[in-house]
C-alpha cells in the first residue's frame, strides 16, 4: 500500500521536473509549462479515446441503470468522509457535520452506500479535496497543470493529490484483488458519467485543451471562493463601459441589432 | 372574418402586454420564467428528448434568444480587440458566436432528464440594473451543478449577458480562446475558425451520447 504512494510520490516529483524542464513561456501567465501540458493533454486524450471512453460507453449501454446509479452511490459515500475531513480542516464545521451524517446514514439505512438517502432526506453532496483545503488556508493554486491520466490540475493540486490518495477508503480495502476491480469500475463508471459534458465539450470548444484549461481554472477558484466573483467583475464593467456603450449608439451596430434575435422583443 | 380581426386584435394587444410586462419583471422573476418554460418544454417533449436537432434549436431560438445580449457577450468575450474590429468584423462575429452558443445549448437541452432547478435568493438592490441570477441543478447521484447568470437592464429590458456554469464563466472561458485565435490569424481568423466549427456542428446530429433505455 505505502508503494503506491511512494510511486505516486515519484511520479509526481518526476512530472515537476518534466514541467520545469518542458517550461516553455506561453501566452498565458497561468500556464507557463503548456508545451509540456498539451503533449500530456493528447497522450491523455489519445487512452481516452482508445481505451477509457470505449469501456466507458460500452458499460453505459449494457449495464441497468440502477446498478450504475448504486456503484456511483457506493464510491460516492466513501468520497464523503474525505470530503467530511476536508470541511472540519477548512473550518466549516456546518457543512462538516452534514458529511458526516451523510456517510453514517448512508452507510448503514443505505446498505454500503448503494443508496444516497441522506440526498433525499434534504442533505446535499459536497466535494472538497486537500487542494481545496490549501487553497482554503491561503495557498497559491500555482500553474495549470496536466497530469498523466489525471487530467487537468495545479501545482497545489498535485502536491496535496498524495495527501487525497491516503484519505481514500477505499485503498485500505483487501483483498487486494477486489481493491483492484473496485478501482477499475470506479474509473469506467465516473467517465461514463462524462459522456454526455465531453460530447459538450467537444461541440462548444474551438481549442479544446484552451477551453478546458481556463474553465477548470475558474471552477477550482470558485469552489475554494465560492462568493469572490464579483471582483472580476468590476474590471469587466469598465471594460464594457468603454467598448460596447460608444459602439451601441452607432447606426451600424443597431443594423447587428436589428439582425439578430436579441432584438426580437421590439417586435413583438 | 370579423372574429378573425378580433382575435388577431386581441393577440396582438396580449402580446404587447407580456413584453411590457417583461419590461418590470425583476431579473431573478425572468430566468426563474424562461428556464423553467424551457425545462418542462425539452422534459415533455419526445421528439426532443429523442435528439430533434431542429426542434430543440427551435425551442432555444425562440424562448431564450430574446433575452440574451449577444453583442454585449461577444464584445466581453473579445475585449481589448471588440474595438479594433469593423462594424461588419463585429457583425459577423456576434452571429457565429451566436450560433455556436444555439449548438452548444440545445446539445445540453436534449440531455436533460430528470434534474430540477432551484433558484436561490437575489442579492441584489431594486435600483441595480447588473446582477448575478444564482440557481442549482439538482441531479441524482452526484453533487448539485451551480448555474448563475449576469444580467443586465438596457433600453429592452432585462437580458443575459454571461452564463456561469460548475463556476466557470462562459465569457471568461471563451476569452483565452478568442485571444489566442486572433493572435494567430486576427478578427477574421476568429472569424474564420468560428464559421468552420459551425459548419461541422450543424452537419452532426445532435445528441451523440444519446440515452438508450
Amino acid at each position: 500500500m505505502s508503494r503506491t504512494v511512494k510511486q505516486f510520490r515519484h511520479a509526481a516529483l518526476a512530472l515537476g521536473v518534466t514541467a520545469l524542464l518542458a517550461g516553455c513561456a506561453g501566452p498565458n501567465p497561468r500556464d507557463p509549462y503548456e508545451g509540456y501540458n498539451r503533449a500530456m493533454f493528447n497522450f491523455n486524450d489519445k487512452v481516452d479515446e482508445y481505451a477509457l471512453k470505449p469501456v466507458a460507453t460500452g458499460y453505459k449501454n449494457i449495464t441497468p441503470s440502477f446498478v450504475q446509479t448504486g456503484v456511483g452511490n457506493f464510491f460516492g459515500n466513501l468520497g464523503d468522509a474525505w470530503t467530511a475531513v476536508n470541511q472540519f480542516l477548512q473550518g466549516k464545521a456546518e457543512d462538516g457535520m452534514t458529511d458526516v451524517t451523510r456517510f453514517a446514514l448512508n452507510s448503514t439505512l443505505g446498505i454500503l452506500g448503494l443508496f444516497d438517502i441522506a440526498s433525499e432526506a434534504g442533505l446535499p453532496k459536497h466535494k472538497e479535496d486537500f487542494g481545496q483545503t490549501l487553497g482554503t488556508w491561503g495557498v497559491n493554486s500555482g500553474p495549470y497543470l496536466v497530469l498523466p491520466l489525471l487530467g487537468p490540475s495545479t501545482v497545489r493540486d498535485t502536491v496535496a493529490l498524495p495527501v487525497d490518495i491516503t484519505g481514500d477508503i477505499w485503498r485500505y480495502k483487501d483483498p487486494t484483488w477486489i481493491r483492484n476491480t473496485g478501482t477499475v469500475l470506479r474509473v469506467v463508471d465516473t467517465r461514463a458519467r462524462l459522456l454526455d459534458a465531453s460530447s459538450l465539450l467537444e461541440d462548444a470548444a474551438l481549442d479544446r485543451y484552451e477551453f478546458l484549461r481556463d474553465g477548470y481554472l475558474q471552477r477550482r477558484e470558485s469552489q475554494i471562493h465560492p462568493d469572490a466573483d464579483y471582483a472580476p467583475r468590476k474590471v469587466e464593467k469598465d471594460d464594457t463601459a468603454e467598448t460596447s456603450a460608444p459602439v451601441s449608439s452607432e447606426p451600424a451596430a443597431k443594423e447587428l441589432n436589428s439582425g439578430t434575435p436579441a432584438a426580437k422583443p421590439d417586435s413583438q | 372574418m370579423n372574429f378573425i380581426k378580433q382575435f388577431i386584435a386581441l393577440a396582438t394587444v396580449s402580446l404587447a402586454f407580456n413584453a411590457a410586462h417583461a419590461a418590470d419583471e425583476a431579473p431573478d422573476a425572468l430566468v426563474k420564467r424562461i428556464s423553467s418554460d424551457v425545462l418542462n418544454t425539452a422534459k415533455n417533449d419526445k421528439a426532443i428528448q429523442a435528439g430533434d436537432t431542429k426542434k430543440v434549436i427551435d425551442l432555444v431560438e425562440t424562448k431564450i434568444l430574446p433575452y440574451v445580449d449577444f453583442q454585449r457577450m461577444t464584445s466581453l468575450a473579445a475585449g481589448r480587440f471588440w474595438r479594433d474590429a469593423s462594424p461588419d468584423q463585429q457583425k459577423a462575429l456576434t452571429e457565429q458566436f451566436r450560433q455556436l452558443l444555439v449548438f452548444t445549448y440545445s446539445g445540453a437541452l436534449s440531455q436533460v432528464k430528470d434534474q430540477t432547478v432551484e433558484f436561490k435568493p437575489l442579492r441584489a438592490d431594486p435600483t441595480d440594473t447588473d446582477v448575478e441570477v444564482r440557481s442549482q441543478v439538482n441531479q441524482s447521484g452526484g453533487e448539485p451543478i451551480p448555474l448563475n447568470y449576469r444580467v443586465a437592464k438596457g433600453p429592452q429590458g432585462w437580458k443575459i449577458y454571461d452564463i456561469n456554469v460548475l463556476g466557470a464563466w462562459l465569457v471568461e472561458t471563451y476569452k483565452g480562446t478568442f485571444a489566442s485565435e486572433i493572435s494567430k490569424g486576427g478578427i477574421d481568423g476568429l472569424i474564420k475558425a468560428l464559421t468552420e466549427k459551425n459548419k461541422k456542428l450543424a452537419a452532426k446530429p445532435l445528441n451523440t451520447a444519446a440515452p438508450k433505455k
